[in-house]
């Protein structure tokens, strides 16, 4: 709009709101063109991928033991990576993430054996125990980054050794068993066992659940509420955000502190799952973590990233190594066709960005 | 040089500039902020690249399409910014990219030779071992011009050499280029300070709006004349009238003693509802420190900054978004918007609080308010839901005012408002002033577009090392009369 057509700019606002809307109104409709488009891609793709997974390994793959099996293994790495997700957001980085499982399994499996309670209640206070210790350790890692500047690379590679030393030092290098049964619910049983039974269908692994409450929990975290609009804002341009009145500091140690809980919840369903709180369990997870949110597109410089994408990361690398499993194939392989992926993954992501940047 | 012009998008930053150095010369170029000297400079050293004209070097027509192919050339650079590696010695330094080597290893011995082969011609001595961050910033320069000799430079250009020296080290560097002189070594230099030039320059040429206005011999340009010609045309007519203050307008900002690291130094001015105070001077003298401070974005280290009478409790840009301060930052890229953050992340950023409950968002409340922002500003977008980076400078400087405008803010800290934005822009910003004037905010604008300044302020201040160094009213205020006190010329 020139000034030559429009001389009073104060009198036609109205027009221009009604213009607004509807071009809103366009552009939401061909958004939901588009996404049905892509969804409708994607379901035919995974569909076609199922089909042809199942018939080269038999019928194995797609069967409801087996499905409900890539879901439990998973479950670790997906929750890590929700809280990597925030941490990476702020163009941060969480290496700690790995070792505070192994500390916070022995720091729970020592404390559930020496608290003297038992059942629902000790499951509750151990977790709380273990999630305190893991988000006081994120605060640790927080610090040097909000009140110095230092590279989180450096506070949280630090914060690896500390931890994993620490884990080893506690438990005198070997495994806790924990004394308790109340854990095992969690570590190996189903929810929703009578519901899903007429199907066929053993049920839901309890950690499953656990793992599907976080993501979607802090999933609505990061998109609805003020916090994560400020820790998008923060990886966008740290300046403008601070400049905005946005207390930084606080935000960016909060994003350390959730990662280090969910580190934290992840050794608890490793510790229920093998019964005892081991100092070995986790080893090398920070990068699996980081693999998945970087699968899921989350880039490392910040500013854009979601929790829901970096499960199901999570779930692309557990159903190839799945398969690979069912397909006999040697664990080296595992390894370099995994390390292709990912590069194939992001190399991809970069190509369509620039193929559709506007 | 001959007729060289260079543009930007929606501004021709050169148009169609001559000029010559002869060697042996010290040819000075003066001219107001953004007049474009910079430019010009930046052609030379091979930082950008001309969109036309011819250069010229020993009669020889050249092509300088990059730093190195300048170098070649026998153009050496200093910037008032040295390029020097903070960690690495001086030695080090002036062989920077042509390190002498024996087969695959460094040659140390034969970089040491050349270096001090330089420093003995020039008749200096630096510690040669010191690494350049712990050098006074007269080393570093010294360091800058062995650097460029080592490489054999005939025509070497200075920007603002003397802006962080102490008057003695200004009478060494001049006996130096004095010598370099002798040796036929051309200068090209640049200078905010008039009165320096007529001990230094050979010829002076003004440059105005990307124009060479005039060439002359340093004795028959007075320092007035100068003044006269960096200024040139008259006050634009494009800027809309001023209604009064009120005799009775309430102070909104009183500012007494502001002090920080940064380069403000005791600063006190008032600022009324319904007035807008320009801040006026040379890039550097504080202005943005200034308003930097005031908005909490830098730490103020001393006095007192209060809005309608209350001081304010805290130093942070929090503090002072509760306290009613709005900042338009100066590059809104870096300081201003989150790029790629849509329009309507943009506008509620800094008051996401009111369109919440809870710690929930709630979208409706945002795209109402957005949607009304694009409707009152005439925000250029698709939607409200467009990346902020696809937008025009201009609809991008206006998701800034949106932001600020949402909230409920009644002093308007403005910094370089209509930098990089076009005509019909800047009427609309001037426009939407106004309107907060009359809303009753009061105004702060830092602008080095002095028409800018003159044109859409009560009451100019200019700025000078960190201070006021004089207060003007609109009505006295003339571009001869700010630019003497800026440069340092009057007080």
């Amino acid at each position: 709009m020139s000034p030559a057509e429009d001389p009073t700019p104060g009198e036609n606002v109205h027009e221009v709101k009604a213009a607004l809307v509807a071009r809103a109104g366009d552009a939401q409709a061909q958004k939901s063109r588009q996404g049905a488009l892509r969804t409708g891609i994607a379901v035919v793709a995974f569909v076609a991928l199922i089909v042809v997974v199942n018939v080269l390994t038999n019928g194995n793959f797609f069967t409801a033991g087996n499905l409900t099996n890539v879901l439990r293994q998973i479950t670790y790495n997906a929750i890590l990576a929700v809280g990597q997700t925030f941490v990476i957001i702020t163009a941060g980085i969480d290496l700690s993430v790995g070792s505070l499982i192994q500390l916070t399994g022995v720091v729970m499996a020592q404390f559930a054996n020496a608290s003297g309670l038992d059942g629902p209640l000790l499951v509750i206070v151990t977790t709380i125990v273990g999630v305190l210790v893991g988000c006081g350790a994120g605060l640790v890692n927080a610090l040097p980054v909000v009140r110095l500047n230092l590279p989180p690379f450096i506070t949280t590679l630090a914060m690896m050794l500390m931890a994993r030393g620490l884990a080893f030092k506690l438990a005198h290098g070997v495994p806790v068993p924990l004394k308790s049964s109340a854990f095992d619910a969690l570590g190996t049983q189903y929810a929703l066992h009578d519901l899903l039974a007429p199907l066929g269908l053993p049920g839901i692994p309890w950690a499953v659940l656990v793992m599907l409450s976080v993501v979607i929990v802090f999933a609505i975290v990061l998109t609805r509420t003020r916090f994560g609009r400020y820790v998008l804002a923060i990886g966008g341009n740290e300046e403008a955000a601070r400049l905005a009145g946005i207390n930084v500091r606080l935000v960016k140690t909060f994003v350390y502190v959730i990662s280090g809980g969910c580190a934290a919840l992840a050794g608890m369903l490793l510790m229920a799952r093998f019964s005892s709180g081991s100092p070995n369990t986790g080893v090398g997870s920070e990068l699996q973590s980081i693999a998945a949110v970087v699968v899921g597109g989350t880039s490392l410089m910040g500013g854009r990233g979601s929790v829901v994408a970096s499960f199901f990361g999570a779930l692309l690398i557990g159903v190839l190594n799945n398969v690979m499993n069912l397909l006999n194939i040697e664990s080296y392989t595992q390894d370099i066709v995994l390390g292709a992926v990912i590069l194939l993954a992001v190399t991809a992501e970069e190509i369509r960005k620039r193929v559709f940047a506007r | 040089m001959t007729a060289i012009t260079k543009s930007f998008p929606g501004v021709r930053a050169l148009d169609g500039v001559s000029f010559e150095v002869a060697s042996g010369e010290v040819h000075a170029l003066v001219g107001e902020n953004g007049a474009g000297k910079s430019t010009l400079m930046k052609i030379l050293a091979g930082a950008y690249v001309a969109d036309g004209g011819t250069i010229e070097i020993d009669g020889q027509r050249a092509t300088i399409d990059g730093p190195k192919a300048a170098e070649r050339l026998g153009i050496g650079m200093i910037y008032q910014e040295f390029n020097l590696v903070p960690d690495l010695g001086v030695i080090e330094n002036i062989v920077l990219g042509i390190e002498p080597t024996r087969g695959l290893f460094l040659d140390p011995k034969t970089a040491t030779a050349r270096a001090t082969a330089v420093l003995a011609e020039l008749g200096i001595t630096l510690p040669l071992d010191r690494p350049a961050r712990r050098l006074s910033v007269a080393e570093q320069q010294l360091t800058e011009i062995a650097k460029a000799l080592v490489r054999h430079a005939r025509l070497i250009v200075m920007d603002e050499p003397t802006a962080a020296l102490t008057d003695r080290e200004t009478d060494a560097l001049f006996a130096l280029i004095a010598k370099l002189k002798a040796q036929g070594v051309a200068f090209v230099y640049i200078s905010h300070r008039l009165e320096e030039l007529p001990r230094i320059a050979d010829r002076i040429t003004v440059i105005r709006d990307g124009r060479a206005i005039e060439t002359r011999a340093t004795d028959a340009m007075p320092q007035d004349e100068m003044i006269r010609l960096m200024v040139g045309r008259a006050l634009e007519a494009h800027f809309p009238d001023l209604p009064p203050v009120a005799s009775d307008a309430v102070v909104r900002l009183a500012v007494r003693d502001l002090r920080a690291a940064s380069n403000v130094n005791g600063v006190s001015f008032e600022v009324r509802a319904g007035e807008i105070v320009g801040l006026a001077g040379l890039v550097g003298a504080g202005r943005t420190e200034i308003v930097r401070a005031i908005a909490g974005a830098d730490v103020a280290t001393g006095g007192e900054i209060a809005v309608d009478g209350h001081p304010l409790a805290a130093r942070s840009p929090h503090a002072a978004i509760e306290a009613g301060i709005a900042f338009i930052t100066e590059d809104r890229k870096a300081q201003g918007l989150v790029l790629g953050m849509t329009v309507r992340e943009n506008t509620t950023l800094a008051h996401l609080a009111a369109y919440s409950r809870g710690p929930f968002i709630s979208r409706a409340a945002e795209v109402g308010v957005t949607n009304a922002e694009i409707a009152e500003l005439q925000i250029r977008t698709p939607s409200s839901e467009q990346i902020v980076r696809n937008l025009s400078g201009g609809n991008q400087q206006k998701v800034v005012l949106a932001k600020w405008l949402t909230g409920e803010a009644r002093v308007f800290l403005f910094d370089e408002p209509t930098r990089g934005v076009d005509v019909g822009a800047k009427a609309e910003i001037y426009a939407l002033m106004l309107q907060l004037l009359a809303r009753g905010a009061g105004i702060v604008m830092v602008s080095s577009e002095l028409p800018e300044v003159l044109g859409m302020s009560h009451r100019v201040l200019v700025v000078r090392d960190g201070q006021i160094a004089a207060e003007f009213a609109r009505a006295d205020a003339t571009p001869a009369k700010v630019i003497a006190v800026a440069a340092g010329v009057a007080a």
